[in-house]
């Protein structure tokens, strides 16, 4: 509760100014590795430090606004949803690595599966007939009607 | 002119070839389904389905994106006006007299209007673009790189600056889009940027993990556990009710008309978003009215203007997108990216180098909004039906459906990887109140503004005068300027108004400002409660 009374709209402008200058700051840090050049003849750096240049300013003016600008919502901040998050970044997580070991089917099982456990609403029974039904969806639609390359069922 | 309508027949005879009419068929089918869904919208149909165009012809891949954006955004207004669901921003402001129309029982009505009003506005857009396109080819052949460079700085800047929220922060985030534009190898000098030694980052940033990523899976992100759908209301709508009486019609043919002048007005304008149109549309209907005080009780006038300038502003929209190659919107930038997968270079070239994909588009607008209607009166019960799927079951499916998209379209589960990257990167963003629509905007456009700033410098010798001696590019830069000011002007007025805390509505910094109160998140929090 703490964190989201502190975490009010004043902030939020100053971490958003933050964080924008960090990025601005970093495009321009690796941009200098590579060649600048002139305006005349430019590098493939010019670009890159130029945004990143301006990205850091405009970043600075959103910090420098945060002050002054009246907070105009009032709405509190919704609490965190930790189990839905990480449940729709595991899945992601699972079908690349089950995708890459498994194959098709097991991987679109692991997505399915875990992301629906996200929902605090899904119990099991319901996260496994979904993921079941659409192991069929993608056996159907996309391995043969639509024949994307990715075996169904592989092995290391 | 004449000319025009010569092509114009052309184009009727692409867009209705069996195999072109089928994709568009399919097209406004899937588009108008997805849109339905709650929790997904134009842009999120478009990128799903996106990978299935790229081994297709250009022409009726285009035809078939064209069909799914307006078959989506059709079914965007049938989750607003039955469930009180924006699905997508720009239909938020229909929710607040179409829902009411729903709880009295006339939920076909206004559905009906609904579709007698995008018919119509998307006609008149269509009209507008047979005639401006011509006048747009003329100009086509002065388009050097310096010109070039200059529109597109405009159509950032506008597509920055007109976003939903802070102004600041939507060119921050254009910004952020032309940096993610830059990863992979450099044209020029074959120099690997940012890349971070992974090799697969040297092919660019997909476009449709970096849209999936952002429109996908940060909604998810955001939405998980967030909403509900309510079944409250008298939601069975038979076919009989879609038909408006006569005094209905008579009540929203004048907001019809004004509200296809504002979206086509806007749709002129690149880079004024499509959500900012309709708000303006829905505050002059109700500036205009002689009751104002009953908007949001469900008003068909409040449904009709809306409606029609969102769809007069959607056709108008394709032809900044085409012809000068700058989008109004995230959604355009993502058929622009399709174009140029497509090797397709949009510009000013394009309506004669491309001359049949040009006008089979714009003829297979009018026959996909035909088909719209058709498609829609007999399955209305289906799309009733589709619209209280739980989230719970849709969100799990549609990150399937996202993964194996994505990695269909190189056969890269790397990519997959780049969704889910993206998807907590725009997280962040949003949490942070940035809006993430304008980083699609500066990615689609960053390669192209480089290069054409190197080639212009290059020719000019690295004079920077080269922009403004040429005309056509130094009136663009006078707009960037006045696009720039007025932001400044309007900022400080509407901080000198809110501090005096005076509300008055019918100047845009008013608009900005309810439009900052009703945002689509709001309004399904009050769907959620």
């Amino acid at each position: 509760m703490v964190i989201n009374q502190w975490f009010n709209r004043y902030h939020k402008d100053y971490y958003g100014g933050a964080l924008m200058i960090v990025i601005g700051l970093g495009a321009v840090a690796c941009g200098t590795d590579y060649q600048i050049g002139s305006l005349r003849q430019m590098g493939p750096g010019f670009f890159p430090v130029a945004v990143g240049v301006l990205l850091a300013l405009v970043g600075g003016a959103i910090a420098l606004q945060a002050s002054r600008s009246v907070p105009t919502d009032k709405k509190a901040a919704l609490p965190a949803e930790w189990r839905g998050w990480f449940c729709i970044v595991a899945a992601l997580l699972a079908f690349v690595i089950i995708g890459e070991h498994g194959g098709l089917l097991p991987a679109t099982f692991a997505v399915v599966f875990i992301a629906a456990l996200g929902d605090r609403k899904n119990r099991l029974k319901d996260a496994l007939v979904l993921a079941l039904a659409l192991m069929l969806v993608s056996v159907v639609v996309f391995w043969w009607a639509l024949k994307v390359q990715f075996p169904l069922l592989q092995w290391g | 002119m004449l000319q025009s309508l010569f092509d114009l027949r052309h184009g009727f005879a692409i867009a209705l070839d069996p195999h072109n009419l089928m994709w568009s068929f399919v097209g406004v089918l899937i588009g108008n389904l997805i849109g339905v869904l709650p929790g997904m919208g134009a842009l999120s149909a478009i990128s799903i389905l996106l990978p299935l165009t790229y081994a297709m012809h250009p022409v009726p891949a285009i035809l078939m994106l064209a069909g799914i954006f307006y078959g989506s955004q059709y079914g965007g207004a049938i989750g607003a006006i039955l469930l009180n669901l924006p699905c997508h921003p720009p239909h938020a402001v229909t929710c607040l007299d179409g829902y009411p129309m729903t709880q009295q029982g006339k939920g076909g009505t206004a559905l009906g209007i609904t579709m007698i009003c995008s018919f119509f506005a998307a006609s008149v857009g269509i009209i507008v673009m047979i005639v401006a396109s011509p006048l747009l080819v003329s100009i086509a052949f002065k388009f050097g790189p310096a010109e070039i460079f200059s529109i597109m700085l405009l159509g950032l800047l506008c597509g920055g600056t007109m976003s939903r929220g802070s102004a600041l922060k939507g060119v921050a985030m254009t910004l952020v889009g032309l940096l993610i534009g830059i990863v992979g190898t450099d044209v020029n000098s074959g120099e690997m940027r940012f890349t971070f030694g992974m090799p697969e980052l040297s092919e660019k940033i997909q476009l449709v993990a970096l849209a999936l990523g952002l429109f996908g899976v940060t909604e998810f992100l955001r939405s998980v556990n967030r909403i509900q759908v309510v079944g409250g209301g008298k939601t069975s709508v038979r076919l009989r009710d879609m038909f408006p009486g006569k005094a209905e019609l008579k009540r929203s043919f004048m907001p019809m008309l004004r509200g296809t002048m504002i979206g086509t007005l806007f749709g002129c304008m690149p880079g004024t978003g499509p959500t900012i149109t309709t708000f303006i549309a829905y505050a002059f209907e109700r500036k205009v009215s002689k009751t104002p005080d009953k908007f949001g009780t469900g008003m068909i006038e409040g449904v009709a203007a809306p409606e029609a300038a969102s769809h007069s502003k959607a056709q108008v929209d394709f032809v900044p997108t085409m012809s000068l190659g700058i989008p109004g919107d995230a959604v355009m930038a993502l058929i622009l990216g399709a174009l140029l997968i497509q090797g397709i270079q949009p510009g000013p070239q394009l309506i004669t180098e491309h001359a049949d994909l040009f006008w089979g588009l714009i003829a297979s607008f009018w026959i996909g909004n035909v088909l719209l209607i058709v498609l829609n009166v007999p399955l209305i019960g289906i799309w009733v039906k589709l619209l209280r799927v739980p989230y719970r079951f849709l969100f799990p499916s549609a990150l399937f459906f996202i993964a194996v998209g994505v990695y269909s379209v190189n056969n890269s589960l790397f990519e997959v990887g780049e969704v889910l990257v993206f998807g907590l990167v725009g997280a962040v963003f949003s949490a942070l109140e940035f809006s993430v629509a304008p980083i699609l905007l500066g990615y689609v456009l960053g390669p192209m503004i480089e290069v054409n700033f190197r080639r212009a410098l290059l020719l000019s010798h690295g004079d920077m005068t080269v922009f403004l001696q040429h005309p056509i590019s130094c009136a663009f830069l006078l707009l960037c300027t006045t696009v720039i000011a007025a932001q400044v002007f309007f900022q400080w007025r509407g901080a000198r108004r809110l501090r005096r805390a005076t509300g008055s509505v019918g100047s845009v910094s008013a608009v900005k400002a309810e439009l900052h109160a009703i945002t689509p998140e709001k309004a399904s929090d009050r769907a959620g409660s």
